[in-house]
């Protein structure tokens, strides 16, 4: 279902519909808190069990839901924090945090086939290098611990804030890259003149005979390919486990009970990552469900009758000042300076009016696309706690 | 290991991070055309392929090999299976990947896919840049690299010592070597962290300043605050927005101006709401991150005469002085 097919979808309709709700979109437009603002809701528009999971690496929820270092074990948001932002919730609301390491230790002792080999890979050196420091090992393993958290059905909507990755769409192909990645040809080849030494005293043999590893020998040394290929062939005993996994992640994300929701700003590159994005997921049979706009600049900046008296003010500040005098307020006495905030004010509004229309434009020309479902104004103050994710989650649920 | 702001230029090479959404892009091409503007030859890399870096310039899109945008500007796309081909070509002496078979398209695969076989191939190719510029065999007075977003960061920068790590001997080990010394030099490197005067994006550069300095050995620069907002009014003009919105004011502005004339006040409002709500952010970054603090203003696009990026580059020319 695209988001022109159903013009009636509201993340109302949304709540009852799904148990997981992916909320993504470039960096920087407010994705977390909308996440954020939405499961909140959802815990005082229903009566169910609502998790926020975020995958950030960064620690984002955290700050915006006033807990410090929720981990990788789920916390209730205590009801008395909800209560004194005065919600009431019906349900309950949880939140948690990806940890990477620790998502990955289950993970291995999940599907080895036995301790040993679960313990002979946590020790290997690779091991903490691939998993603990680079990137993609984080998208790989939010969609995991998303899949995990779903089956064990202690809740009713799971709302998934996604990883910052430039590239949207990277981490929903994660489990896929990583099964092909630890079942491909590549490690077969690589692991290949290891296999003879079997597991665990794996030895060169023919060394030499192919080109591959000649040219691997040059560049890596032989230690590094040694200690490659033991990581892989003992991950390889996972292959099995692994690959299952990865491939009901990818199915559980395309079922119906699993929809997307792309947020983004009016600014003119985040939106159009958005339009990438929206197109990229439907492509590949998502449920994009709803589009959300965050920070939007309010129509009134838009007005004629506004942005004639700012042209007005530009050109014959002086002489209005002159005659604001004659009202005989004190504070309008100083023609200058009077005339000098007119000017001030003017050329305020010129610049934000200028900003509003670009963001009006944009938005027509989206509207002719797909259907909005849900617009957040511009807030003048900054969203860090319960109450300022209430305030959002209202605009979202009215809109 | 801090930099000074004056001489941030003089260095050699300068990452450019920060959160996504903050404009480090904007930020990084501005940086490199100040660098032009004072005579250097730049590089501009674009690490995350998004593609707009060449548009910022009025150019086509642009790929690995380096394209000149305007005078003394050249930019790049980084692509690491492109950077994984050079790299053999010039330490291996493979003469074509044809002549091995399959292996050609085993190393497209391992340069994207394979975990951290990414992150080294995109900071080697940086600094095999710098080094061979350094050594007079390549162009570049200058090196401008808008980097991996802030959670990515330390992963890319951190490369070359975590394969040193893995890697004992061979020669990808000497070579790494060479980059963590160059990273590592505070006259030739500088990390800069970009930020808006937003809440989260503060959070995540105090964040990654005590990180990189925890964790990594590349000297930091300056963090930039970049869409500072204009201050509206000075102190004491609160009282005439007061009286100008008093019935009598009202009706003389009416007749002034037309009854837009409330919309005009309320722009004012909205705009010292904004402000004020940034502040503070402002005020936490400088009190928790001791860096030079640059400020960069936001640009409303009502000066369609000069493009984004000369606006920045002259503000960033103000900020850091001669």
């Amino acid at each position: 279902m695209s988001v022109t097919a159903d013009t009636s979808a509201s993340l109302e309709s949304l709540l009852a519909s799904r148990e997981i709700i992916v909320f993504c979109g470039s960096g920087g437009v407010g994705k977390t808190t909308t996440a954020a603002a939405t499961a909140l809701e959802a815990a005082t528009r229903t009566s169910g069990r609502v998790l926020v999971l975020t995958i950030d690496p960064a620690r984002r929820l955290a700050d915006a839901l006033g807990l410090d270092g929720i981990g990788n074990i789920e916390r209730r948001v205590p009801e008395d924090a909800l209560r004194a932002a005065g919600i009431e919730t019906s349900g309950e609301l949880w939140a948690a945090m990806l940890d990477t390491k620790a998502s990955w230790d289950d993970l291995v002792l999940r599907h080895a086939p036995d301790e040993e080999t679960a313990y002979r890979i946590l020790d290997n050196r690779m091991y903490a290098t691939v998993t603990g420091r680079f990137v993609q090992s984080h998208d790989y393993i939010a969609m995991e611990r998303l899949y995990d958290l779903h089956a064990s059905g202690r809740y009713d909507v799971i709302i998934v804030d996604t990883p910052p990755t430039r590239n949207a769409i990277d981490f929903l192909e994660a489990p896929a890259r990583m099964a092909e990645f630890f079942g491909g040809r590549l490690l077969r080849w690589l692991t290949a003149p290891y296999r003879v030494g079997g597991r665990r005293g794996a030895r060169l043999i023919h060394f030499a005979s192919r080109p591959f590893y000649q040219l691997a020998d040059r560049v890596l040394g032989k230690q590094f390919l040694q200690d490659i290929a033991e990581f892989f062939l003992n991950f390889q005993a996972m292959y099995d486990g692994f690959n299952a996994r990865a491939q009901a992640v990818q199915q559980l994300l395309h079922e119906r009970r699993t929809g997307f929701v792309v947020v983004t700003t009016l600014e003119s590159s985040p939106l159009r990552e958005a339009q990438f994005f929206c197109h990229a997921l439907e492509e590949q049979r998502f449920h994009l469900d709803a589009l959300v706009l965050n920070r939007v600049l309010p129509s009134w900046l838009c007005e004629p009758s506004a942005l004639a008296a700012a042209a007005q003010l530009l050109d014959r500040a002086l002489p209005v000042a002159e005659d604001l005098v004659t009202t005989g307020a004190s504070a309008l006495s100083d023609v200058e300076r009077t005339a000098r905030v007119l000017l001030a004010a003017a050329s305020m509004f010129r610049d934000y009016s200028a900003l509003a229309e670009q963001e009006a434009q944009r938005r027509d020309e989206l509207s002719s696309a797909r259907s909005v479902v849900a617009t957040v104004p511009i807030l003048d103050e900054d969203v860090h706690d319960i109450a300022g994710l209430h305030r959002i989650g209202k605009e979202l649920f009215t809109t | 290991m801090t930099a000074g702001r004056l001489d941030l230029l003089d260095r050699r090479l300068l990452f450019f991070t920060g959160k996504g959404g903050v404009g480090k892009t904007s930020v990084a091409a501005a940086a490199a055309a100040l660098g032009a503007e004072r005579g250097k030859r730049v590089l501009l890399v674009e690490v995350d392929a998004k593609g707009n870096l060449g548009a910022l310039f009025d150019h086509p899109p642009i790929g690995f090999g380096p394209m000149q945008v305007r005078p003394n500007v050249h930019v790049m796309q980084m692509r690491t299976d492109e950077s994984l081909r050079e790299y053999l070509r010039l330490h291996v002496r493979v003469p074509a990947l044809g002549g091995i078979g399959p292996l050609a398209n085993v190393l497209e695969f391992v340069a994207n896919a394979a975990p951290g076989v990414k992150e080294i191939l995109t900071v080697g190719k940086i600094c095999w840049e710098v080094h061979e510029s350094v050594e007079g065999r390549a162009p570049w007075d200058l090196v401008v690299v808008d980097a991996a977003a802030s959670g990515h960061v330390i992963a890319q920068l951190d490369a070359p010592r975590a394969i040193q790590e893995l890697v004992q001997v061979g020669r990808v080990r000497t070579q790494t070597e060479w980059m963590i010394e160059l990273l590592a030099a505070p006259e030739i490197t500088a990390l800069n962290v970009v930020t808006t005067p937003e809440e989260l994006p503060v959070s995540e550069t105090i964040e990654l300043v005590g990180r990189a300095r925890e964790e990594l050995d590349v000297p930091l620069g300056v963090v930039i605050a970049n869409r500072v907002l204009p201050e509206p009014l000075t102190r004491g003009d609160d009282a005439i927005v007061t009286a100008l919105r008093l019935p009598d004011s009202a009706a003389i502005l009416d007749r002034a101006v037309g009854s837009g004339a409330v919309g005009v006040l309320d722009a004012l409002d909205l705009a010292a709401a904004l402000r004020a709500s940034r502040a503070p952010h402002l005020e936490r970054l400088r009190q928790s991150v001791d860096l030079p603090i640059v400020n960069l203003p936001a640009l409303f696009g009502s000066d369609p005469a000069q493009g984004v990026v000369d606006q920045l580059a002259a503000a960033l020319a103000e900020e850091l002085g001669t």
